[in-house]
């Protein structure tokens, strides 16, 4: 430790920090307050000097980043996210509050990000959602128990990142583009650090040694001094252990640092990842620095601030730091004593205020749980691990589940970051506005009609802009109904810029710098926070429509997995159609969409399973909700089935299961696939048919509401799957004098009711309206008033002229019973006219009522009955 | 528990057993963990230099050492009582070392009532102060009774009562064990809440109380998934840090424990020997598994779970079941057709909803299963 004070005396003050490690955060601002130095130098891209002073506006909260990205080339990027317990967030506030100038001195950005130019910035930004989305799925897959220390491992990979040159210089994060398995093999120095020291996790090993013990009292520089001996004694070994840019950029820093030098003499204080103190502090000739960065690529960056949030701070790639457990260090670091006590009393809280029953008494004991665990583990203080299994055991009696809101709100947490207006614009910003010059749509504040044709190119990207802008939240226009055609190839916009829409496009930069790569990684988080599946299915439509293929495997996942835990059939139903919709919009914008067709089956095969007991004992309002869902799934499944044959013969996810159809290959026979189970050659067949034995399942039971039994008969009849004379004999069984009379209306609603074009069905097959005839008389009257309004419905909806020619089929009666004229079957009818001797055989006692004279009265009655006719 | 199977113990008893030589238990047909590890436990002992609690025999960290399995500093390789997450056993003996009760939970088959008894071992020495819960256990059983024939002839005295184990246990500051604690009537259960809370007992009768000394505790074990169980009072439940035992980790292992275990009773029951099971056997492990964690093997098909446990010792009856059938009835080969019908009563229990979740499991997951077509076939026929 006199090391530092000597060191401080010979050159600048150089703080190696881990970044984002609150105890690093607090030493930093200890050491700069007992050296007072006239600068602060940090690690960072230089062009943002310029931006330093809007940290202190008091519209600036962490956690935000330093977003810079190329001009005019929004989709090449690198953050830097600062929280609030990041040393290099602290050094500048200090710096801000200090009236000292704060520098960034790393290499600029314009350096960085043209390093990346090895591979295309569309790769990158694939390869950097690809990582996203396998980290998301292992983190669901990760027991929970691990949690804590599995993932955070990965944050001593923050070191190594930071050394990748790639992105900016600093670690944290920072580099985007990073691929795993490359930064593996480089060496990660805390790693080694703990290997050494016995543990076999890194990170515990530095909050051991570091973050528990950097509240001590004592020398405010001894930390580091100890930190830079450590990483010295590595560099001597490892060199710079695969991190090859590091050199260069330590030369700038070098470079940077000796600048300021000359200003401010020794009073500089230096604030940078551990790793490069060795190599700052190291003395090299000017000549041999500059010499370094010679003919290094340039490209033209811009810089901003952008809000971050807690959760994106603890993804392991992509934009996030890696930090898995944000709110337990911002905890860490503003607790102002007692973490422990504190952190347990703050879980208390949100279990209470989810109803569970935590009582101070249960503080106290995982307090002690967790003090005595850290004891038993050799630690100096429970860390994370420890108070996690101290409140598993005694907050949340053995079970993961409260646990898990724990960690989402607290270890995780909510936070969202503020950036001040003022903050320049964000790159989302100028990709749209190149779009908008690109596809000739010019904000405007007047409400205008747009009409698009989808098979143009231009129109199509129109519309793709507009659908992306929707999901981002940014309505600058509303689909409204196109006139005129109703075609799958026409699109009708109302166009309206609204001022407050400039400002949703900035809250939207958190999700990424170009539209389409914001639109995507909504599009995912929504759908992994959407609230029902039908919310899910609708999302996936709409990502059909925006044209966002990568953000469905995430959305089409949630979906499957969604749909697999959902007991509603119900829900279900309402999810197919929409799904099949989107499969049909997708054939038409040429989008490959056999993930969605894998989903589909599933999803339908799910609901055919399903759909049998749920049927059964439903009151009527229930039964009536059934019949739509029945409705809609019969229109959904002979949609799928179009599409299944339309699609090329050999796709596999035809064959395959749901959660297999992510990966088909269009027109490749995939051995899975090979051998469908019998009845499976043909899906389009199979489906259909499956569909088909359901409906005679549902029409077969008693237990099922007449409406829906009637619905089933009659898509079974339209399909051809029942014969005309087995729909007449289940008709005969369901209006026989066993049937409750309500039981027998409904389903004749069922059967005939609606805009289902029943009524011509009526007019066209005299026996079953013989049937429902015969029946209807046959109600007897106590029971009459309570069929009525059914009746009414069901016979109200015809068109006035099936009203009519039902009507007047009606007047004339039932053909008499062995007329002559009766039709080979024997079948009931209605006799060809009016039965005259029927009419006549009431006259006598119309007269009689009427009083009329029989005489000549007679005539007249003859004329009532010709105006009758 | 009808079956109980000690996957984590796998390796252990049987050989483990056989090799103890303590005396006068070498008799027993199945030693107490502190003699049959008597050599183990003396060997932490010996060696264990760490601050050890009031009455302990170990340190804690011997105590995790002694469940977990290690190689001491002198080379004694110290066996692994049980085989899962380091932190269950960490956080189990850290409560004990407080003055909070442990209740372990878990379903059947997950080595509760093994990991009591070791612990118990391995803390007091004495792993036998037992309380067995059941649906008749009455409150003598945790507090005292008394010899009637005493009490009779010489009035209520302490030499008329006969003490509970727990009742020993607070005395002498050892660790006490209640196996089944929802199997309890809820009022029996009710008794221990004073002894956890207040550390005493009372006996009216006599005007007097026995005080726990330092270094009595509880271990009780509790079944979470059973049907019909006593729930513990939230008064009760508050005095216990609950540690959860896992099902085993991988579906190997898991097929291991149950391919063990069959062979076992296969033998005790003397059924005919039934070559090549191991498929099936896996079959149904994977079908059990599957159902019981919501989500295919190749994790990505999520399904929804039957209200049944799935619990290991249950995919053991229906292999057993299975084998009985090939056996007498069969051509002698565990078939699919052999085991169909036995998971089919193992997973819908609940006619209504477990038949649905079931057809869906089949119809979504087992049809398109490559190899499983004879299955899928024999599962249709039992379920249709």
């Amino acid at each position: 430790m006199s090391g530092a004070r000597s060191d401080r005396e010979r050159g600048p003050l150089l703080l190696g920090v881990r970044h984002h490690g609150p105890g690093s955060a607090r030493a930093v601002r200890a050491a700069l307050d007992a050296a007072a130095p006239r600068v602060v130098l940090i690690e960072g891209p230089p062009e943002a000097d310029a931006l330093v002073p809007l940290a202190a506006d008091e519209d600036m909260r962490p956690p935000v980043a330093l977003l810079a990205h190329v001009v005019d080339e929004p989709g090449r990027s690198a953050f830097w996210p600062l929280a609030e317990f990041s040393p290099e967030w602290v050094a500048i506030r200090w710096a801000l509050d200090h009236g000292v100038p704060a520098r960034f001195i790393d290499l600029p950005a314009a350096h960085t990000l043209a390093w990346g130019d090895g591979d295309s910035p569309r790769e990158k930004e694939e390869e950097r959602r690809e990582e996203r989305k396998e980290e998301q799925k292992e983190k669901q897959k990760e027991g929970e128990q691990e949690e804590a220390e599995k993932k955070e491992e990965k944050e001593s990979g923050e070191e190594e990142r930071r050394r990748d040159g790639e992105g900016p210089e600093r670690n944290q994060e920072s580099s985007p583009a990073v691929e795993v398995t490359e930064a593996a093999v480089r060496i990660d120095p805390l790693a080694v650090l703990a290997e050494t020291a016995g543990y076999d996790d890194p990170e515990r090993w530095w909050e051991d040694v570091v973050e528990h013990r950097a509240g001590a009292r004592g020398d405010p520089f001894a930390p580091f001094a100890v930190l830079e001996e450590a990483m010295g004694a590595l560099r001597e070994a490892y060199g710079v252990g695969g991190h090859d840019r590091d050199l260069v950029r330590e030369a700038y820093m070098r470079l940077q640092i000796r600048a300021a030098q000359r200003e401010c003499g020794d009073d500089v204080a230096v604030v940078c990842g551990a790793w490069h103190v060795p190599a700052l502090r190291r003395k090299t000739t000017v000549g041999a620095d500059r010499a370094l960065l010679k003919g290094l690529p340039k490209v033209k960056p811009d810089l901003t601030w952008v809000p971050w949030t807690h959760r994106r701070l603890s993804r392991v790639s992509g934009y996030g730091a890696g930090i898995d457990s944000p709110g337990w260090y911002g905890h860490l670091f503003s607790a102002p004593d007692r973490p422990v006590e504190r952190w347990m009393t703050k879980v208390a809280r949100l279990l209470r205020e989810e109803d569970q029953g935590v009582s101070s008494a249960h503080v106290i004991e995982a307090v002690r749980l967790a003090d005595t665990l850290a004891a038993m583990r050799g630690r100096p203080l429970p860390g994370l691990t420890e108070t996690t299994d101290a409140v598993r055991a005694v907050m949340c009696e053995g079970s993961d589940v409260p646990l898990s809101l724990v960690r989402d709100r607290l270890v995780v947490g909510d936070v969202l970051g503020e950036v001040p207006e003022s903050a320049p614009a964000v790159p989302l910003q100028r990709d749209l506005a190149r779009l908008q010059r690109r596809l000739r749509m010019k904000p405007e504040a007047l409400e205008r009609e747009l009409e698009l044709d989808l098979r143009k190119e231009t129109d199509a990207g129109r519309s793709r802009l507009l659908h992306r802008l929707r999901l981002l939240g940014v309505s600058w226009g509303e689909p409204s109904a196109s006139r005129g055609s109703t075609g799958t190839f026409r699109e009708t916009w109302r166009l309206r810029w609204e001022p407050e829409l400039s400002v949703r496009v900035a809250e939207a930069g958190v999700w990424g710098t170009t539209v389409l790569a914001a639109a995507t990684a909504r599009a995912e988080a929504d759908a992994v926070s959407a609230p029902s599946l039908a919310d899910v299915t609708a999302l996936s439509e709409r990502c059909l429509l925006a044209e966002l293929p990568e953000a469905l495997p995430v959305v089409m996942r949630v979906l499957a997995d969604r749909a697999a835990l959902d007991a509603d059939v119900g829900h279900l139903a309402q999810a197919l159609p929409a799904l099949v919709r989107s499969l049909r919009y997708g054939d038409v914008r040429g989008t490959d969409t056999h993930a969605l067709t894998g989903v589909a089956e599933g999803l339908a095969e799910r609901i055919f399973v399903g759909l049998p007991p749920a049927c059964a004992s439903l009151d009527a309002e229930a039964a009536e909700e059934m019949r739509r869902h029945v409705d809609a799934v019969h229109g959904a499944v002979g949609l799928l089935a179009e599409t299944l044959t339309t699609s090329p013969a050999g796709s596999p996810s035809s064959g395959g299961s749901p959660p297999s159809g992510g990966s088909p290959s269009p027109g490749g026979s995939s051995p899975s696939s090979g051998s469908p189970s019998s009845g499976r050659a043909d899906p389009s067949v199979g489906i259909r048919h499956r569909w088909h034995s359901v409906l005679r399942v549902l029409t077969a039971r008693d237990m099922v509401p007449g409406v829906v039994r009637g619905r089933t008969v009659r898509l079974l009849l339209d399909d051809g799957e029942l014969a005309q004379d087995e729909a007449a004999r289940l008709m005969g069984l369901v209006l026989s004098p066993g049937t409750a009379p309500g039981d027998a209306a409904a389903w004749i609603e069922g059967f005939v009711g609606g805009g289902s074009g029943g009524g011509m069905l009526l007019v066209h097959d005299e026996r079953l309206l013989g049937l429902v005839d015969a029946w209807l008389t046959g109600v007897p009257a106590e029971a009459f008033t309570d069929v009525l309004p059914l009746l009414r419905r069901t016979f109200s909806a015809y068109e006035a002229g099936v009203r009519r020619t039902l009507g007047e089929l009606l007047r004339r009666g039932p053909r008499a019973a062995g007329s002559t004229e009766a039709t080979a079957s024997g079948m009931p009818g209605f006799a060809p006219g009016l039965d005259l001797g029927r009419a006549d055989a009431v006259l006598p006692v119309l007269s009689l009522l009427l009083g009329l004279d029989e005489s000549d009265d007679v005539t007249d009655l003859d004329d009532l009955v010709e105006a009758a006719r | 528990m009808s079956v109980s199977v000690e996957p984590t113990s796998a390796e252990a008893p049987a050989e483990e057993f056989a090799g103890a030589t303590v005396e006068g238990a070498a008799e027993a047909l199945r030693p107490h963990a502190e003699h049959a590890f008597a050599a183990e436990l003396d060997a932490l002992a010996a060696q264990d230099d760490r601050p050890r609690p009031a009455r302990w025999r170990l340190s804690p960290w011997a105590v995790a050492t002694y469940l977990l399995g290690g190689t001491l500093p002198d080379g004694t390789v110290i066996t692994p009582k049980y085989v899962g997450p380091r932190r269950i056993v960490e956080v189990a003996v850290t409560t004990l070392a407080t003055d909070r009760a442990l209740l372990l939970l878990g379903v059947p088959g997950t080595a509760k009532t093994w990991v009591s008894e070791h612990l118990a071992a391995a803390v007091s020495g004495d792993s036998t102060l037992l309380v067995q819960g059941t649906a008749g256990t009455p409150e003598e059983a945790i507090r005292y009774g008394w010899n009637y024939a005493q009490l009779l002839a010489h009035g209520p005295s302490r030499d008329a009562l006969v003490p509970s184990p727990v009742m020993r246990a607070m005395a002498e500051g050892m660790t006490a064990r209640v196996e089944e604690l929802t199997r309890i009537p809820a009022d029996v259960q009710d008794t221990l809440i004073t002894i956890l809370s207040e550390k005493t007992l009372p006996i009216p009768e006599l005007g007097q109380e026995v005080q726990a000394v330092r270094g009595f505790n509880l271990i009780a074990t509790a079944n979470d998934r059973d049907r019909g169980v006593n729930e513990l009072s939230s008064a009760l439940r508050r005095r216990f840090n609950t540690v959860v035992l896992p099902l085993p980790e991988s579906a190997d292992a898991e097929v291991d424990i149950v391919s063990r275990r069959v062979e076992q009773i296969g033998r005790s029951l003397d059924l005919p020997a039934v070559p090549d099971g191991i498929d099936e056997i896996r079959r149904v492990v994977t079908v059990f598994r599957e159902l019981r964690d919501g989500v295919t093997a190749d994790g990505r098909t999520k399904l929804k779970s039957p209200s049944g446990t799935l619990s290991t010792a249950e995919a053991i009856s229906v292999v057993t079941n299975g084998l009985a059938l090939a056996a007498h009835f069969g051509d002698g080969v565990l078939r699919a057709g052999d085991v169909a019908a036995g998971i089919l009563g193992a997973v819908v229990r609940d006619p209504a909803a477990d038949r649905v979740i079931w057809q869906e499991y089949l119809e979504a997951v087992v049809r398109e299963r490559d190899g499983w077509k004879d299955f899928y076939r024999a599962c249709r026929e039992v379920s249709a």
